[in-house]
């Protein structure tokens, strides 16, 4: 096999692992939601990757070409696109508020100050 | 006989109406159309549920395109049912909804809150009716959206932190559901349920269709809250408005149920896809111990709320218990217990919300001896305590039944052990609630208080009347569910 090979799908892991770790690791409530952001792209290249015919061109109709990319996956992630600029406008919004509330949005200080939360 | 554009009605009706009610900008208004649209919607919803019962399932082209290739609506008893069941306590929620929001959510947001209200209404009437995978994956995230802004709308601040995390984990799962479509779609090229369930039971051995599985149960076991995946939901139920927690707690969770048995049975075909890779025994392993792990939290618990929402955790265990047994009667009783932990929680949390509404205080100790002032509101907690707890004459036991009668069918006797253990569990935080109405004397703040006004008492007392009465006839559901059972076991044959 030639060098693309499954590359986009290790790109794919990679992303999803870094995004998934930052969802985990860090108490800054802004990072969490870019970490977030990073799990979710990772999801929209493993569809498009999925969508690519080899010597396939853009899928519009026009004479000469035969081989067309799958658009289907491609429209799939236009939708989850905007479900994950939704996401994170609420999140983001969310933390707004949570720092006029507790005026911090790092997660120790908060859950002090939260007292009983298990 | 229905209209062709029937099936897409109470998903259009909700939808648009909450962009109107942005428009309106008063609270009373978008409170008046929230009613007549998710009241609209039940009656719409329960002519389908007829029709569907009477004429076998009804499928719908959006747009004309016909599936596979466009989006189809597919409405079968199972999806009919779950749809009457959101709708119902959906139109209840808001005939409780008017005085209690007031109370609970600052005045300049009220419209907001019923546009947000409308939308996670139509993100949870759309799952059921959906036949297209992917289409399924928007609509929960729909619900979900406006659900963590519903959330953050309660007045302690710690809701913003209990709206934050269920963000976090909500998109999580999100993400593992759309990753684990992908993964089918690579195998199938096609997105649409029917289409899916004629192709991936012959594909089983496929690694690539197992992962799906495996990514698509994760996924939904984050939105159902499933033990260990359950950390978000008692803040968030603890902290969100009441109205909310009654339409989420009753809702929600059943829903991503719903939608696991469909894509466990209906697109994997359950039981051969079991036998490759053993999903069921994994669900049945953390179901039991999302039954233990709930009811021994809610045990410990003073706030009612955080009580409920443990109990909630607990029940969801028996619905993936069910789901795991995956033999006719473990299946009905995984569907007996959607309805009927919807009616249970909608009941006891309403209760509460009156409570809260008059006392101001949801803690135990604050709201001793409530039963003397709000007589009406007592009755109803006990009712639907002891439906929890699973006494005979209420649903709550002809689930139970339903569950042991599958487990032993499967010769798994320590299952029937953990389910009676779990509901003696359920008995004991049930009776800290009733021993907290009735055994107590009032306090002089309790005893000054008045019974809850007119419209919350109408609708928690109907639900209530409804729950008894449909479980003095059970044999009419437990029939119903069984015969949903042997058709989703069938499809996998």
């Amino acid at each position: 096999m030639d060098f693309p090979g499954l590359f986009n799908y290790w790109i794919v892991i990679a992303l999803m692992m870094i995004g998934f770790y930052i969802v985990i690791s860090q108490g800054n409530l802004v990072k969490k939601i870019f970490g977030l952001n990073i799990f979710q792209v990772s999801v929209f290249v493993f569809y498009i990757s999925m969508g690519k015919v080899e010597g396939g061109t853009a899928p519009i109709l026009a004479p000469g070409f035969a081989t067309y990319t799958n658009p289907i996956p491609s429209v799939l992630i236009l939708t989850a696109i905007v479900v994950g600029v939704a996401t994170m406008a609420v999140g983001l919004a969310l933390v707004v508020r949570i720092r006029d509330a507790f005026g911090s949005i790092e997660d120790d200080e908060i859950a002090k100050l939260e007292g009983d939360v298990t | 006989m229905i209209s062709v554009h029937q099936p897409i009605l109470q998903i259009v009706l909700p939808l648009m109406a909450a962009p109107i009610c942005v428009i309106l900008r008063n609270a009373f208004a978008g409170w008046l159309l929230a009613l007549l649209v998710t009241g609209g919607a039940f009656v719409a919803s329960l002519i389908l549920l007829v029709h569907v019962v009477n004429e076998g399932p009804v499928s719908y082209a959006i747009g004309g395109w016909p599936p596979p290739w466009g989006i189809e609506y597919r409405v079968d008893g199972l999806s009919a049912f779950v749809l009457v069941t959101v709708a119902a306590i959906g139109f209840l929620s808001m005939i409780f909804a008017r005085r209690s929001v007031e109370a609970e959510v600052a005045a300049d947001r009220g419209y907001l809150f019923y546009t947000m209200y409308l939308l996670c209404f139509t993100g949870l009437m759309g799952i059921p009716v959906t036949g297209d995978a992917f289409n399924l994956f928007v609509f929960l995230e729909i619900s979900s959206l406006s659900s963590y802004v519903l959330i953050s709308l309660g007045t302690d601040r710690r809701a913003l932190t209990a709206a934050f995390r269920y963000l976090i984990m909500g998109t999580l799962g999100a993400t593992f559901y759309v990753l684990g479509i992908g993964l089918l779609y690579m195998v199938t090229g096609t997105l649409n349920i029917a289409d899916l369930a004629a192709r991936v039971p012959e594909m089983t051995h496929i690694r690539t269709v197992q992962m799906a599985l495996a990514f698509l149960t994760v996924g939904l076991g984050l939105k159902l809250a499933l033990f260990p995946l359950h950390l978000w939901l008692p803040n968030a139920y603890a902290f969100a408005p009441t109205v909310v927690t009654v339409f989420l707690a009753a809702t929600a969770t059943k829903v991503a149920v719903y939608a696991l048995i469909r894509i466990a049975y209906t697109m994997f075909g359950g039981p051969t896809m079991f036998a490759v890779m053993p999903i069921d025994e994994v669900l049945v392993g953390f179901g039991l111990l999302s039954m233990i792990v709930g009811a021994l939290a809610a045990v410990w618990q003073t706030n009612v709320k955080r009580l409920l929402a443990f109990s909630s955790i607990s029940q969801i265990g028996y619905m993936v218990l069910g789901l795991g047994l995956a033999d006719v009667t473990g299946l009905a009783g995984a569907v007996v217990h959607i309805f009927n932990h919807a009616m249970i929680k909608a009941i006891l949390f309403m209760a509460v919300g009156c409570i809260i509404f008059r006392i101001g205080s949801a803690d135990l100790r604050d709201i001793r001896g409530f039963a003397k002032p709000m007589p009406i509101t007592a009755a109803c907690v006990v009712v639907g305590g002891l439906s929890l707890v699973g006494a005979p004459l209420t649903l709550g036991f002809i689930t139970k039944w339903l569950l042991l009668q599958g487990a032993l069918d499967r010769n798994w006797w320590w299952v029937a052990v953990v389910i009676v253990a779990a509901s003696l569990l359920a008995l004991v935080y049930v009776w800290r609630l009733i021993a907290a109405a009735y055994l107590h004397p009032p306090s002089e703040r309790v005893a000054a208080v008045r019974e809850a006004p007119a419209p919350m008492l109408l609708a928690l007392v109907a639900l209530t009347v409804a729950t008894v009465v449909i479980a003095i006839d059970g044999s009419l559901i437990g029939d119903f569910a069984v015969v949903t059972a042997k058709q989703l076991l069938g499809s996998g044959e």
